[in-house]
């Protein structure tokens, strides 16, 4: 009976530590969760991130002052409780959050950030991510207010600056860990070359959730670094990893017909596939391709005689929508909704050519000077998607009696001739949109970027409306009012309709998988996608 | 003794059969690959983008690819160019081995050593590089055909080396064997000697570098894709429907996509069944 007794109280003493445990603070941990980096990633240090890979670490590690909800698109506050920008868009202050330790224990201050913002301004640097503050030429200066507040000037309005500190992930000024002392919810445990990351929770992440329990829920992370997308998607199914991102609309649908409650379709991406013209002057092209490449009528025409719509449901199964202009419909505040994707008429767009002097002679189109109207198309090979897409365009234009030759090249190569000798007709690619301001697509609208694609590094702008865009894209990111930034990028959208200097052909649908046993998942459209909310993840 | 030779017979005889088989099916892969224009429903590169990636059915006798394409039509076009241009491209290779191979091991000395050692670079060379090269100096606007005849002609002409290395050795053994020391001995002039005493010893090599070429140019000409090298679409080939296998996932549940590797398989089977015949009507 006493021994009865004493299990009993045993039994009530583990009881009650275990329910302390659950209600009042402490983590609930709960397994591991395992995925596919599909590179190696190429640096840990966060200020120096440009691929995707690194990019995926950062967000599981770094620690920032706000932070953008992937599912709203409203900007929420972090390791800054609150924070204000000044009225001309060169200043911001933060208030920050006190209590709060690096993954080592060092304390977090305000002289972190302020130490962070150097590192991230400093031009030996060649950080990516600073790239977006660089307004104008002058010093960025940081101002210690208190350890719990610091206040930033920029030589030039940083056209919302608020929301490029999404990318900032804060660095510790005293740890002699360097960038490897963490302010997020996981922090890197071990790295195999070309095999694993392995991260595991950091366990002074400050965040709890509602019921007061430390986040994040799960144990660690396995990033296994994988490139070849079959055997991701065999893993998958073998349960030997737990989610996919940017699952490609082939898999997605063998996917769904067995297991449909795995996948998910979270809608228009903004990611965009576009092809376009070159109409670079000195390129080593005939002077009859470049009159035709370099007139809006004829890339209008082109255009309107691509079968976006046949290009959304074959290619991408349905998984896509035919794509309107640069921004996609996904980027709910700067979309211009007053646009509508080109209409398909194969009739139209002869018509259209055949008033510039163009004639179609049995079945093949013909220009006034009776050039045949053939010219190629270059896309990355490997690309299945982008492969077939070429195809069906090459279709849809000998219904005009235009002869397309497919080329594929690999990716360097198909580079070099873009932004090196300019030796190159037509090229289709997409582009993948990480944020949502405009000022993020700065690099190819102004004439004078390298990434103006169609005609990079203009001295002066060759045309008129390149003239119009480049001065609305300066007025939009020198102001901080947001209905101006949009008048100004809402017309940006219009000209680059009218002109067409990027036939935009379809927008992505964001899809991805996630296995049964992940619990909180709630896939986005934004990168990255399944884990935004990795800190209320956990496993089965 | 009766029964060993009855069994030997049965051999011959069942030897006969396959061999007869294997002209049956090349006769067939031919015949019909050329009569694609008749056979096929539509052209190789008709999109029916209604009914994509489609099941066998009546009207698409192996179903559809990505983009609506019919299946069947694809493989008969694909056949006759790969039928017909991995073939000229081994040939072209196999010749040039036994050219610098055979002559060189004939030769000797310091025939065989010089040749050896430009095919010896030739092999070490970083051909990935040189084929980029050369898609730099290509024009980009050329038409499928010329893109597929591009194609297997520099497979031909880079694809010798390791078959010129095999016939030298060969050849050197031969040029010491006692039948052509004793030709020698008898006077009979070296061009002579290598055209009638050496040429036909070194068929058997020959006709195996011939046909290993085949199917491994079949593969080069997929894998050249990446290069921008291979055959244009809409163009079939081969090497672009084995393309189709690259998604492990859904091939076995879509089983006619291995269609154009079976018919790889039964046309270089039956090519080496009949070659093996050629070699012991030649001994």
């Amino acid at each position: 009976m006493a021994l009865t007794c004493r299990k009993a109280f045993l039994f009530a003493v583990v009881l009650s530590t275990a329910s302390l445990a659950i209600f009042s603070g402490s983590a609930l941990a709960q397994g591991e969760l395992r995925f596919c980096l599909r590179s190696e990633p190429k640096t840990f240090d966060p200020l120096k991130v440009e691929d995707d890979a690194s990019g995926a670490i950062r967000y599981l590690t770094g620690g920032v002052l706000v932070r953008m909800n992937r599912q709203t698109q409203a900007l929420e506050p972090e390791l800054a409780k609150s924070w204000t920008v000044s009225k001309d868009g060169r200043q911001i202050t933060f208030i920050l959050r006190g209590g709060v330790s690096f993954s080592d224990d060092t304390p977090f201050s305000a002289e972190d950030v302020a130490y962070t913002v150097q590192q991230l301004m400093d031009p030996a640097l060649h950080s990516p991510t600073g790239d977006a503050f660089r307004s104008g030429p002058g010093n960025v200066e940081t101002k210690i207010i208190s350890p719990t507040q610091i206040s930033i000037t920029f030589p030039a309005p940083v056209a919302g600056v608020d929301r490029q500190f999404d990318q900032v992930a804060i660095l510790s000024a005293h740890s002699p860990k360097k960038e490897m002392a963490v302010l997020g919810p996981f922090m890197v445990a071990d790295y195999k070359p070309g095999a694993t990351v392995q991260l595991k929770r950091n366990p002074n992440y400050w965040k709890t959730d509602a019921q007061g329990r430390k986040l994040p829920y799960l144990d660690s992370i396995r990033l296994d670094i994988q490139p070849n997308h079959d055997v991701e998607m065999l893993r998958f199914k073998r349960s030997e990893i737990d989610l996919i991102n940017s699952l490609d609309s082939d898999y997605f649908e063998k996917l769904e017909a067995t297991s449909p409650q795995l996948v998910h379709d979270a809608g228009p991406s903004l990611d965009t596939e576009q092809m376009w013209f070159n109409e670079v002057a000195k390129s080593p092209l005939p002077g009859y391709k470049k009159t035709w490449f370099r007139s809006a009528s004829f890339r209008r025409a082109i255009s309107q005689a691509i079968n976006r719509d046949d290009l959304a449901r074959v290619v991408y199964r349905g998984h896509a929508q035919a794509a309107v202009g640069p921004v996609s419909p996904a980027n709910k505040f700067w979309f211009n909704a007053s646009l509508k994707p080109e209409a398909y008429s194969p009739d139209a767009a002869l018509k259209a050519l055949q008033n510039d002097g163009f004639r179609l002679e049995n079945g093949a189109l013909k220009d006034k000077d009776g050039n045949p109207v053939v010219f190629s198309i270059i896309t990355n090979s490997g690309n299945k998607s982008r492969e077939r897409m070429v195809t069906m365009i090459q279709e849809d234009l000998q219904k005009i009696g235009i002869q397309v030759n497919v080329v594929t090249l690999d990716f360097p190569s198909l580079i070099e001739r873009m932004t090196q000798t300019f030796d190159y007709e037509a090229i289709l690619l997409g582009l993948t949109n990480v944020g949502l301001d405009p000022s993020e697509q700065m690099n190819v609208w102004l004439s004078s970027s390298e990434n103006h694609q169609w005609n990079p590094s203009e001295k002066s702008p060759e045309t008129a409306w390149e003239a119009e865009i480049d001065r609305l894209m300066r007025a939009q990111a020198s102001t901080a009012d947001a209905k101006k930034r949009k008048e100004s990028f809402d017309r940006v959208q219009e000209i680059a309709v009218e002109q067409a200097p990027f036939i935009y052909l379809v927008n992505r649908n964001a899809l991805s998988a996630v296995a049964a046993s992940v619990q909180g998942a709630s896939p986005v459209i934004l990168v990255p996608q399944t884990y935004w909310n990795i800190e209320r993840l956990s496993v089965k | 003794m009766s029964l060993g030779v009855f069994r030997l017979h049965d051999g011959i005889r069942s030897m006969n059969f396959w061999r007869t088989l294997a002209c049956v099916v090349l006769l067939l892969a031919v015949s019909l690959s050329l009569a694609a224009n008749w056979l096929a429903p539509a052209g190789y590169a008709k999109q029916y983008r209604d009914a994509t990636d489609a099941a066998p059915s009546r009207q698409h006798w192996l179903g559809t690819d990505e983009i609506g394409r019919d299946r069947f039509a694809r493989v008969l076009y694909g056949t006759r160019i790969s039928l017909l241009l991995a073939p000229a491209a081994a040939l072209l290779s196999t010749l040039m081995a036994a050219l610098v191979g055979g002559l060189a091991g004939y030769l000797g000395g310091a025939w065989a050593r010089a040749a050896m050692a430009v095919t010896d670079l030739c092999l070490s060379l970083p051909w990935l590089f040189l084929l980029i090269t050369v898609r730099a100096v290509l024009p980009l606007n050329v038409t499928p055909l010329v893109s597929v005849l591009v194609t297997f002609l520099m497979l031909g002409l880079l694809g010798w080396t390791s078959a010129a290395r095999v016939l030298c050795s060969t050849a050197g053994s031969l040029r010491d064997s006692d039948f052509v020391r004793q030709a020698r001995a008898s006077g009979i002039r070296s061009a002579r000697l290598f055209w009638i005493h050496v040429l036909p010893n070194l068929k058997p090599v020959l006709y195996a570098q011939f046909w290993i070429s085949i199917p491994a140019f079949i593969l080069s000409e997929a894998n050249l894709g990446i290069l921008g090298l291979g055959v244009a679409e809409p163009m079939p080939s081969w090497g672009s429907l084995l393309k189709e296998l690259e998604g492990l996932v859904s091939v076995g549940e879509e089983p006619w996509k291995f269609v154009p590797l079976v018919l790889l398989v039964v046309v270089v089977t039956s090519f080496q069944l009949v070659l093996s015949r050629q070699d012991e009507a030649a001994a």
